[in-house]
């Protein structure tokens, strides 16, 4: 019975190319062509229709860190944040590295999930850069990409064989770009701000290095390696010379690293401190005009949930990372607002750029789709209450931000996983 | 000037009025200090909590003597014997600090923003003792209040910082006491521990040592901070000393009344000949001196603030 009739809203699906007024219809969880007769209408009217959003980048925490998050809570906060559709990392306890972890995920998923999760395993055994994980055997279980997110592998060699050998399955690498000389133990883009509030410097080259040795190995493997959360203007530059050339490389951009400057670590509050770390006005403008023309093509979250008690320690003791799906939205649409991006760009960032990338029959209306859907309010106001979160955990920069725009309904397959109230 | 801070977290912080008020008070004290009874009531009945998470004798004993000398209570909490090396956090070992009704938390921490951390969760006063390469204000104001005595003036004159500038939280601190009060600052050393970007607090960097200290009246020594460098940030103690030691041959060719200064543990031979350390020109001994009567000056004053005159942090 997930038949649906969402009337008069102004449908973008960047897939088919549509921005226009219409009705779209949900019969039987797919999209259909004609409305079924005993459907669920929708009034739409003033609101923007879009295929369901996809997160390539999210940290569900389960198994083993359900006190941060599980994914009964990490996809209502998808839902809540429009997201159908979440890719969640392999860097759980144990390491999503073995199909039997799979497994469980999906099953868990399955169970509990408001929206669809789609595993990623790990490119390494552990997680720990030395030796190959069993890729073929994630691929049978589901992954629909490998990736050693939190880490990064040092090893050349090892990331090109992975490449080469990730290939025979289709299943694109995502990597966490960090040299770890480079970065050593830094905390904090090193910069200004760094060296005035003593912190360790992360240098924007630690993670430049990492993508110039990416697109090397892409072109070498003619493989898809795809660089998790660009923090630095160098590295947008670097991945848009390379795909003029063809290069299978591409990018994606978490919201806070075009929202906020390393300025904003001088409280010393680790709700401003992730990984990559948030860096300068310049490497936003990169960043932002990465998206503009196509060079970054996906914007995801970086969802990381952690409990209040180990955020709320000295800055260079804090674990890295902040929440996300629930704002991604609105700071993203403030790029729209500011005209750095057209809305059906953004909305292509979040369905067509990921759906793309993982080859997911994801992110488009057309008839016979699943029926995911998104409906938002782009100008709607309101204030980002973290003690309202769906989340396990508080740890966000934005409590209590003034946003514009955002979510009023997640439709997974023709059912209402969440309507605002 | 009215006084109104609990907490002295960062020379950054201060402004010129505060810095001087500081200093001025500090003077009050010092002649406190050379009294055959050496001991106010300025905080009789306070309890002070050194709360050292790293270790440090010199400045841990200055601010105990200083307390003393203020007629407060002194308790001594060193990392050794602390819970966090058993896992507590810092929010819950200050927490149970101010659940015993300590007044005033004097902390040394390795991590940069600690002292900024307490402060902001308490309602006792926080003096920050040095936190990570961050600051170390009161041993800036002790310099400061050298160099006043020595030089009867700060505005002006020629400060050279020579050492390992990155790691240093006396760097820092140096910089933002001697700008605000009108110092023109010149930091040297090896271009991997003095980014240029320090310019952007508005000091001259400087990487010839020689040109760093010609027109220097202060030159003002920092120690490699071994603990908190990076591998490779230069060859070899044999280079450093070679290139950026202040030896009586570079000291020679400054000006007449240069002064050394150095916040110690100094490390003879290597950022200063060891007869130099000695020298007439040295105040290396007054400055230990002058940060007793710094810092009860710093512990009276923000010691007296009482905690409800602030908002928001009860």
């Amino acid at each position: 019975m997930n038949n649906l009739t969402i009337r008069n809203g102004r449908v973008i699906d960047p897939a088919n190319n549509v921005d226009a007024v219409r009705d779209v219809y949900a019969r039987d969880g797919k999209i259909a062509a004609e409305p079924a007769p005993n459907a669920t209408v929708v009034d739409a009217t003033g609101l923007v229709v879009t295929p369901g959003l996809i997160d390539l980048h999210v940290h569900l925490r389960e198994p083993g860190r359900t006190d941060k998050e599980t994914i009964e809570t990490g996809t209502m906060c998808a839902a809540q944040g429009g997201f159908t559709s979440v890719v969640a990392m392999p860097n759980t306890s144990p390491p999503a590295d073995n199909a039997g972890t799979i497994a469980l995920i999906k099953q868990r998923a399955a169970a509990v999930g408001h929206v669809n999760v789609f595993p990623t395993g790990a490119i390494t055994k552990n997680i720990e850069g030395a030796e190959l994980a069993p890729i073929g055997s994630l691929k049978r279980a589901g992954v629909v990409a490998i990736t050693d997110d939190g880490h990064c592998c040092q090893n050349n060699e090892l990331m090109r064989r992975a490449a080469e050998y990730a290939k025979m399955f289709e299943l694109p690498l995502l990597d966490h770009c960090q040299d770890y000389n480079l970065v050593s133990d830094g905390v904090m883009h090193e910069g200004y701000w760094s060296h005035l509030l003593g912190l360790k410097g992360w240098p924007s080259a630690g993670e430049e290095v990492i993508v110039a040795r990416n697109i090397v190995l892409a072109e070498m493997a003619d493989w898809h390696v795809h660089c998790q959360h660009l923090s630095a203007a160098g590295s947008v530059r670097l991945v848009r010379e390379a795909k003029r050339r063809g290069v299978k490389i591409s990018a994606e951009a978490c919201p806070h690293h075009f929202t906020l400057t390393d300025e904003t670590c001088k409280d010393y509050d680790a709700n401003f401190k992730m990984n990559p770390p948030l860096r300068t006005q310049r490497d936003i403008e990169a960043i932002t005009e990465g998206l503009a023309d196509g060079t970054i093509e996906i914007i995801a979250s970086d969802h990381a949930p952690h409990c209040a008690f180990e955020k709320e320690v000295e800055f260079d003791k804090a674990p890295f990372g902040i929440l996300g799906l629930e704002t991604e939205l609105a700071l993203s649409l403030a790029l729209v607002r500011k005209k750095l991006l057209t809305l059906p760009q953004l909305i292509a960032c979040l369905t067509t750029g990921p759906a793309r990338l993982l080859r997911l029959p994801k992110g488009t209306l057309s008839a016979g789709a699943d029926a995911d859907i998104t409906l938002m309010d782009p100008g709607r106001e309101w204030v980002y209450d973290v003690n309202q979160t769906a989340s396990k955990s508080r740890n966000t920069p934005f409590h209590n931000w003034k946003l514009k725009g955002k979510a009023v309904m997640t439709v997974v397959a023709g059912r209402i996983a969440w309507k605002d109230k | 000037m009215n006084w109104t801070r609990k907490d002295l977290i960062a020379a950054r912080d201060l402004s010129r009025e505060e810095i001087e008020h500081i200093l001025d008070q500090a003077a009050h004290f010092e002649e406190v200090g050379e009294r055959e009874v050496k001991k106010v009531p300025a905080l009789r009945g306070k309890t002070l909590v050194n709360l050292f998470i790293e270790p440090s004798t010199r400045t841990r004993t200055s601010f105990e003597l200083a307390a003393h000398r203020l007629s407060a209570d002194v308790i001594n909490i060193t990392a050794t014997i602390s819970s966090i090396t058993k896992g507590e956090t810092l929010k819950d070992t200050a927490k149970n600090l101010q659940a015993l009704h300590a007044d005033i938390i004097v902390i040394r921490h390795s991590s940069a923003g600690a002292a900024r951390f307490l402060a902001d969760r308490l309602a006792v006063s926080v003096i920050n003792a040095g936190d990570g390469a961050h600051e170390h204000p009161t041993q800036a104001l002790l310099d400061a209040y050298t160099i006043r005595k020595k030089k009867g003036r700060v505005a002006g004159l020629n400060v050279t910082i020579l050492g390992d500038i990155l790691y240093s939280r006396v760097a820092r601190s140096n910089i933002h006491v001697l700008t605000k009060l009108g110092a023109r600052v010149t930091l040297a050393g090896p271009s991997t521990l003095v980014p240029r970007v320090f310019e952007e607090m508005g000091c001259r960097v400087c990487y010839n040592v020689e040109e760093a200290i010609a027109d220097a009246d202060v030159i003002n020594l920092l120690r490699i901070q071994h603990e908190r460098q990076r591998q490779t940030m230069f060859p070899s103690i044999g280079e450093y000393a070679s290139i950026f030691g202040l030896t009586k041959e570079r000291f020679a060719r400054t000006k007449p009344d240069a002064m050394i200064m150095h916040p110690g543990p100094i490390n003879r031979g290597v950022e200063i000949d060891s007869d130099l350390a000695d020298c007439e020109r040295s105040v290396i001994l007054q400055q230990v001196t002058h940060g007793l009567a710094v810092r009860m000056a710093a512990l009276y004053l923000c010691g007296s603030v009482q905690p409800a005159a602030e908002a928001g942090k009860a």
